[in-house]
């Protein structure tokens, strides 16, 4: 019989194995699913993940792929240190979805002006709504002791239909007669979120991510609110007792992470996406739950993970259109990812041994 | 409100609250055996489209409720194995359940969507169904219906009057006392994770065969969720449990109807309604609780035997 035996301490071979591992694993596993729906599994594969970096039209995916992976990016490092801390916030699809609105709010009211400072004032305006819808749960937390991931998911519900009531309603572009949806941000000048260097899909929204990642990375290892962040989670009694304070801790980590997401948000709205529109919700606050943990809470395993997790979702566009493949097949596929993280997970911390059965331990 | 006739609104009522209750009364068993699995939502969407699927292919309710019951059972034991076997978080792995459920349930739903179902017949209760206000308010339901209720007095008799009960409700009080008596700790929770998978599955059949009556993607939009929410306000307790599902189901029935009747109020207020109302709740719940758990001592916690 095979049996668990602990570590004395984590592997660290294994922390950095283990994600190689389990993309492996999903490998094989998801060219099994795509072979059941009736696909040739490595063609399948190939249209994924070979086609968009070197196939014949990979100049254009390649700049896709970073307008996918910054707003995955900037979400899960703000994901990754509450998870870390043991402060679970589930609603970052909410917080995106809010500060879209509050940052493109923002702007419209200034519509038609002419000024450089209304792109900036935007993404302050986008990260305070983000800001201000993550204060729900935590504040409530906090105060009333309440289940901060029921309610932070409950929350992205209460903001999809917020986003419906303004692409149909308040924020509707007068101009447009009938249609719903927001005016075009992308081709107001003041608005624009631009291409910042031709061919690469890289805009305000990449620069923004980058710098998130280098700021949570020293946050983590050189300032002591890191150190709490990572005392909390390691051993909460320990933390308590050293004097840690949960409920800022708690109020801190949602602040980030419903910050970044806000302004994610609000970078997709002036870029990529351009308006407010009832399609708007994309699910880049759940799948960053998945690049989260696929980076292992790290900062910079988080820049690989959203880069891979881009990659996957401009390779199933290119699989959907090349081979027909389902487009849900990918979001199934991200999800068999994150179970065998999770699994292989288990060989960090625990050793495989064999025993006979019916020896006494 | 004029229009709104009160005995059609309990019906709608026990019908909307169906697919919650089942799916809350699985997961109150899970929880009580000291296991998190935030999957519900993920296993209920499955349950959904399997359900519909195989009641489609076969033109009868009963094996889609059949088929989706086994794929909540079986998705809950990846859950299980990863959380039992394998000591992985469990938030996390229920996360992942969940987002995994919703991608694969929209994978296999393509080609049924909008497609019209077997449906279920009602049951025939004889001169109770005339009666003059409560034959059309609660005796003219399917067979489903009344099982969720039966399931409610089942489960109260045996977590609370049975040894098998007992000893589930040990595991998740204290999961090393239970080990230490004898018990198999990882085998009782395991089969907590499966049974509540089978019920998750069978209320997200429920909301495509006989609610809806059709299959749409993303359908059960966090109905899985409330349930979850729905057992931290049932204090644990069956009982308890229906009064929030039904109070749920409620709300929501209630705020389509005012939709139809052209309240003076935003549709998309009304329809965030049930959200809304789910939050306010938790929040009193977490006032009260203040002053003393409810929670099984060891929900959440993993659980190794070490040797």
């Amino acid at each position: 019989m095979i049996v668990l035996e602990r570590r004395p301490a984590p592997s660290t071979a294994w922390q950095g194995l283990s994600p190689v591992l389990a993309v492996a694993l999903t490998l094989v596993a998801g060219g099994l699913m795509f072979a059941a729906l009736g696909n040739d599994p490595f063609a399948a594969l190939r249209a994924i993940f070979w086609d968009p970096l070197f196939g014949e039209f990979a100049f254009f995916f390649r700049g896709q792929l970073l307008i996918k992976a910054a707003p995955l990016i900037l979400i899960a490092v703000g994901l990754a240190l509450g998870f870390r801390a043991g402060v679970w916030n589930i609603g970052a699809e909410g917080q995106y979805i809010v500060g879209a609105l509050a940052g493109a709010a923002a702007g419209l009211a200034f519509y038609p002006a002419d000024s450089r400072l209304i792109l900036p004032m935007m993404i302050a305006a986008g990260a305070a709504g983000g800001i201000a819808w993550a204060m729900i749960p935590a504040l409530l937390r906090v105060r009333f002791g309440t289940n901060e991931i029921l309610v932070s998911l409950m929350l992205v519900y209460v903001a999809e239909n917020l986003l419906a009531s303004a692409a149909v309603g308040w924020l509707r572009n007068p101009d447009a007669v009938g249609f719903p949806g927001s005016r075009d941000l992308s081709r107001w000048g003041s608005s624009a979120n631009p291409e910042l260097i031709a061919g690469t899909g890289a805009h305000w929204g990449v620069a923004a991510a980058l710098f998130a990642v280098v700021a949570a990375h020293v946050l983590l290892t050189r300032h002591i609110t890191g150190f709490h962040i990572r005392l909390t989670g390691a051993a909460p009694r320990a933390a308590a007792f050293a004097g840690v304070n949960g409920g800022r801790l708690i109020v801190f980590c949602f602040a980030v992470s419903g910050g970044l997401a806000g302004m994610a948000g609000l970078f997709e709205v002036t870029g990529p996406a351009g308006q407010i529109s009832i399609d708007f919700a994309s699910g880049y606050g759940f799948t960053a739950i998945i690049v989260a943990f696929l980076g292992r809470l790290h900062p910079i395993g988080i820049l690989l993970a959203g880069l891979l997790m881009a990659l996957t979702y401009v390779g199933g566009d290119n699989a959907a259109t090349s081979l027909g493949l389902p487009v849900a097949a990918i979001s199934a596929f991200q999800g068999m990812l994150l179970f065998f993280l999770l699994a292989v997970d288990v060989l960090t911390h625990f050793r495989l041994r064999w025993r006979p059965r019916g020896v006494a331990a | 409100m004029n229009g709104i006739d009160p005995a059609l609104l309990i019906a709608a009522l026990m019908v909307a609250s169906t697919p919650i209750l089942l799916a809350a009364l699985g997961e109150m068993v899970v929880e009580r055996a000291g296991v998190l699995n935030l999957g519900v939502e993920g296993m209920m969407i499955v349950g959904a489209v399997s359900g519909f699927i195989a009641a489609y292919g076969a033109g009868n309710a009963w094996a889609g409720f059949g088929a989706a019951i086994l794929a909540g059972a079986a998705l809950a034991l990846i859950f299980g194995v990863l959380t039992q076997g394998l000591v992985s978080n469990q938030v996390a792995t229920g996360l992942a359940l969940t987002l995994f459920g919703l991608g694969l349930a929209s994978l296999l739903g393509q080609g049924w969507v909008g497609l019209k179902g077997p449906g279920l017949g009602r049951m025939d209760l004889g001169p109770l169904a005339d009666l003059p206000f409560l034959g059309r308010a609660v005796f003219r339901h399917d067979l489903v219906v009344y099982l969720s209720l039966g399931l409610v007095i089942v489960l109260n008799l045996f977590l609370f009057r049975s040894r098998a009960g007992l000893v589930l409700r040990s595991v998740g009080e204290n999961a090393a006392s239970a080990h230490a008596l004898g018990y198999p700790v990882r085998a009782i929770r395991l089969a907590a994770i499966g049974f509540g998978g089978a019920c998750a599955g069978l209320g997200g059949a429920y909301l495509s065969i006989v609610r809806v009556p059709q299959w749409s993607d993303g359908m059960t939009a966090g109905a899985g969720w409330i349930a979850l929410a729905i057992v931290v306000f049932g204090a644990w307790r069956p009982g308890r449990v229906l009064v929030g599902a039904y109070l749920f189901g409620g709300i929501s029935v209630l705020q389509l109807n005012l939709q139809a009747a052209g309240a003076e109020l935003p549709i998309e207020l009304l329809s965030a309604s049930p959200y809304l109302v789910t939050i306010l709740v938790l929040v009193l719940i977490s006032r009260r609780r203040h002053r003393g758990g409810e929670a099984p001592a060891d929900l959440g916690r993993p659980f190794h035997a070490s040797a």
